[in-house]
């Protein structure tokens, strides 16, 4: 049966913990991600869930205790944002090298300085290069979902590598959305009831060495393991869409489009940002603009064939990135599908625009300018600072 | 307690074929600590020597299970450990009781890996810290901790025309840990193996987070031959540089040495103390005694006053 | 015998492997002075294999048996912890001869 409630971000993917029911989770508060912890850890006062909770002294040691947790064979969960997930950096390549399924529910906002505590995609896109597989959601209901199907990527025997589902800061977070509910026993089913490691810290029988130092003649074998997962991971991911999508009804894709087919200009986007985009195409149809939206849902692994083959007969793309490389080359979604359009005989023109950081906000007029700018886009500079004083 | 026969009789933790240097006190300290185990032991090491030369790839010592997360991060990675296991017990899934036992460097643990430390004992998770502590960031080659005595020649504090080794005092890092209000804490040495591991067993005997500072000599960094590793630990406690004793639920216990010796006959023992015994140096070597009996002197009233609070 | 290094696809997934295998790593040829047992002193009190850094000190049924020369290191722990007099059970002596 449906059960429509209304929820924040958080709460939606506190409900989503609750649900997955993970056996240690290791949690430090940071604005605006702290309310998900909040909610589990009244769950577990109240014995909603059989979780360990361990309330560390810093996301250092939160990652910290997911990696222990992890290899001692346990389903394992943490939520954070900005300086939090900046803190955990040095862990995140460790949990993905040692094939550690821990899942994230990060929260975007903007990285210090100066200190900010709203929106933007720098905290994630910095962490792109971990091994960690990364999933933005445009709403509470992708949130929830995204999480509960995570946790099936994540454990896949085939990838065994941690996976980060995030929402956009206060945007997503803190705002109460329509979403639809799953049974609780319709979660477990679907998530399986326990994880099935392949090794285990604690199993006494088979005592093994986890985490050896690789010197030149084991390391690049040990990248190259995670690099091949994820190349299968695009394949994962679809598959447990498929099935989440034959259970419960919603479907979704490692790229979705809005009015893409037949579109000449392309808003790519990324988030909360794609709920505004789709009205502004709205807006272009009804005057006559083949106006469409290509929307990336998995940031990593990158879906660059999809993106390539969805954008092959556009004229003009604008490419929308909540976060700077500071390489003065664009931003981090910008340089990836450029690269990964490269390849095509008939090229779109593809523009860059880097906006909303630190929260600023992206309206209807906003987007209004691209579009606009995308039918005149010869004349427009390669990369633009859009919503900005100058 | 168990004897040299018994515990000879137990599963050897180590193996041979690891790479510590000839004369490596860290890994006496393992083998040592895990022996006074009867129970399966899990480990997780902090980065170090002990971490490095234990563990290259596809060549493990370890006989146990054993961890390796980052640096700073052995109680942290501990932490999740032994939750998962907490998590497994309470739901029947196992009734196998384990002793955790987490090991760090003296870098690792009083100094990058602090916070860490203190906040999984404050937690109180059911494991043993066990830090070696050998006085300086061996395996990077020698470089200055705040576990490095005065004095001492290290190569970020080096002993030069101006300079005389390292110019502060050493971190008290038992007393800190003493200060987090743990069930048992104990300082030891390697060189006097029945305190060691009767410690550890102590350690094993009480549920709660515990914490040892065993001072490792390292024949590398202190600059003495390989075989002199236990006998100048022994030194070290009968000078009273590193006391030996033990803090149970807030009562201290002191395992007195026979007769106090000056602390030059351990400084004298090893290279890194070589410059202070140049002439215009002996001032130095007054303060480090005045040091040492100044610190004594505070244990000593420790333990009577903690005994008197216990009547 | 000099064995071909596994590629990616033949390794396990994510830098483990059994317990113990340093076992088969020889750091004998380290030594350059050798510990040599003499049964005849020895009292097997085990202080030579409690002290060993590099677990070689060979136990069985509680009684030191001997030493293990392919992990030994040399180092002279053993020999110089031996409290037997006035002469040692172990003795150290240049390695190779």
């Amino acid at each position: 049966m449906v059960k429509v409630v209304a929820k924040t971000g958080n709460e939606a993917m506190a409900e989503a913990m609750r649900q997955i029911n993970p056996d240690v989770v290791a949690a430090y508060p940071i604005t605006p991600a702290t309310e998900i912890v909040m909610i589990f850890a009244k769950y577990v006062a109240d014995g909603l869930v059989d979780t360990e909770f361990v309330a560390v002294e810093s996301e250092h040691s939160a990652m910290s205790a997911c990696v222990g947790a992890s290899a001692a064979g346990g389903r394992v969960m943490t939520g954070t944002s900005s300086q939090g997930l900046v803190y955990m950096y040095e862990i995140l390549p460790i949990a993905s090298s040692l094939r550690l399924p821990i899942v994230m529910c990060d929260v975007n906002r903007a990285i210090s300085g100066p200190i900010n505590i709203h929106c933007d995609h720098s905290d994630t896109m910095a962490a792109q290069d971990f091994g960690w597989i990364q999933m933005f959601s445009e709403n509470s209901q992708e949130a929830y979902d995204g999480l509960i199907q995570a946790i099936r990527i994540a454990e896949d025997p085939r990838l065994r590598l941690p996976t980060m589902v995030t929402t956009d800061g206060f945007i997503i977070s803190h705002c109460m959305d329509k979403i639809e509910l799953l049974d609780d026993a319709d979660v477990k089913n679907f998530i399986g009831a326990e994880r099935k490691a392949a090794d285990s810290l604690l199993n006494l029988d088979k005592p093994v060495t986890i985490g050896l130092i690789d010197l030149q003649d084991y390391y690049f074998e040990h990248r190259c393991q995670v690099a091949d997962a994820m190349k299968n991971a695009k394949q994962v991911i679809l598959e447990v869409a498929d099935e989440f999508a034959k259970k419960f009804g919603r479907k979704y894709g490692l790229i979705d489009g809005y009015l893409l087919d037949d579109a000449e200009y392309v808003v790519v986007a990324l988030g909360s940002t794609c709920g505004t985009a789709k009205v502004v195409v709205d807006e272009m149809r009804a005057k006559g603009v083949k106006a469409g939206l290509l929307k990336i849902r998995v940031f990593r692994p990158f879906p660059a064939e999809e993106i390539a083959a969805a954008l092959s007969k556009a004229k003009a793309v604008a490419i929308l990135d909540r976060s700077d490389t500071w390489s003065a080359q664009g931003g981090h979604v910008f340089t990836e599908v450029r690269s990964g359009m490269f390849d095509l005989k008939a090229r779109p023109k593809m523009i860059n625009y880097i906006y909303g950081l630190g929260g600023r906000e992206i309206n209807l007029e906003h987007l209004r300018q691209v579009f606009g700018d995308l039918q005149n886009v010869d004349k427009q500079p390669l990369v633009q600072y859009l919503g900005v004083r100058e | 307690m168990a004897n040299l026969k018994e515990l000879s009789k137990r599963q050897e933790p180590l193996t041979g074929g690891h790479r510590l240097c000839p004369g490596c006190g860290a890994s006496i300290v393992v083998r040592q600590v895990l022996l006074a185990s009867k129970d399966p032991v899990v480990v997780v090491s902090a980065t170090g020597c002990l971490e490095v030369s234990t563990t290259i790839f596809p060549y493990a010592a370890w006989k146990v299970p054993f961890l390796h997360n980052a640096f700073e991060n052995a109680a942290a990675t501990m932490s999740g450990v032994e939750a998962y296991y907490q998590f497994l017990k309470r739901k029947g899934k196992t009734s196998q009781h384990i002793n955790f036992v987490a090991f760090g460097g003296d870098g690792g643990t009083y100094d990058i890996g602090l916070q860490s430390l203190s906040g999984a004992m404050e937690r109180g998770h059911d494991f043993t810290y066990v830090c070696y502590n050998n006085q300086a960031y061996m395996n990077t080659g020698i470089q200055r901790s705040s576990a490095t005595p005065k004095g001492a020649n290290t190569t970020t504090e080096p002993a030069g025309k101006v300079k005389q080794g390292k110019t502060m005092s050493r971190k008290d890092l038992t007393e800190i840990m003493v200060a987090h209000d743990l069930p048992y804490v104990a300082q030891a040495t390697v060189g006097n193996w029945a305190d060691l591991t009767r410690k550890a067993e102590k350690a094993f005997s009480i549920r709660g987070p515990k914490f040892m500072n065993v001072l490792q000599p390292c024949r590398l960094g202190w600059a003495y031959k390989p075989e002199d590793t236990a006998a100048i630990g022994r030194i070290a406690a009968e000078t009273c540089f590193w006391p030996l004793y033990e803090v149970e639920n807030g009562i201290y216990k002191i395992t007195k040495p026979r007769e106090k010796k000056p602390v030059a006959e351990f400084l004298k023992t090893q290279e890194r103390f070589r410059h202070l015994f140049k002439p215009g140096n002996e001032k130095i070597i007054e303060d480090i005694q005045a040091d040492v009996d100044r610190r004594w002197q505070a244990l000593l009233a420790k333990e009577e006053m903690t005994a008197k609070a216990a009547k | 015998m000099k064995q071909e290094k596994p590629g990616w696809k033949n390794l396990p997934l994510g830098d483990v492997v059994q317990a113990g295998t340093a076992e088969s790593f020889e750091t004998g040829d380290w030594r350059s002075e050798r510990p040599t047992w003499h049964p005849d002193r020895c009292i097997q009190c085990l202080q030579c294999w409690i002290y060993c850094p590099d677990s070689s000190i060979i136990v069985k049924d509680s009684k030191m048996t001997g030493i293990d020369y392919k992990h030994c290191k040399g180092c002279g722990i053993c020999a110089k912890e031996c409290p037997v007099k006035p002469e040692k059970a172990i003795t150290m002596g240049p390695e190779g001869k």
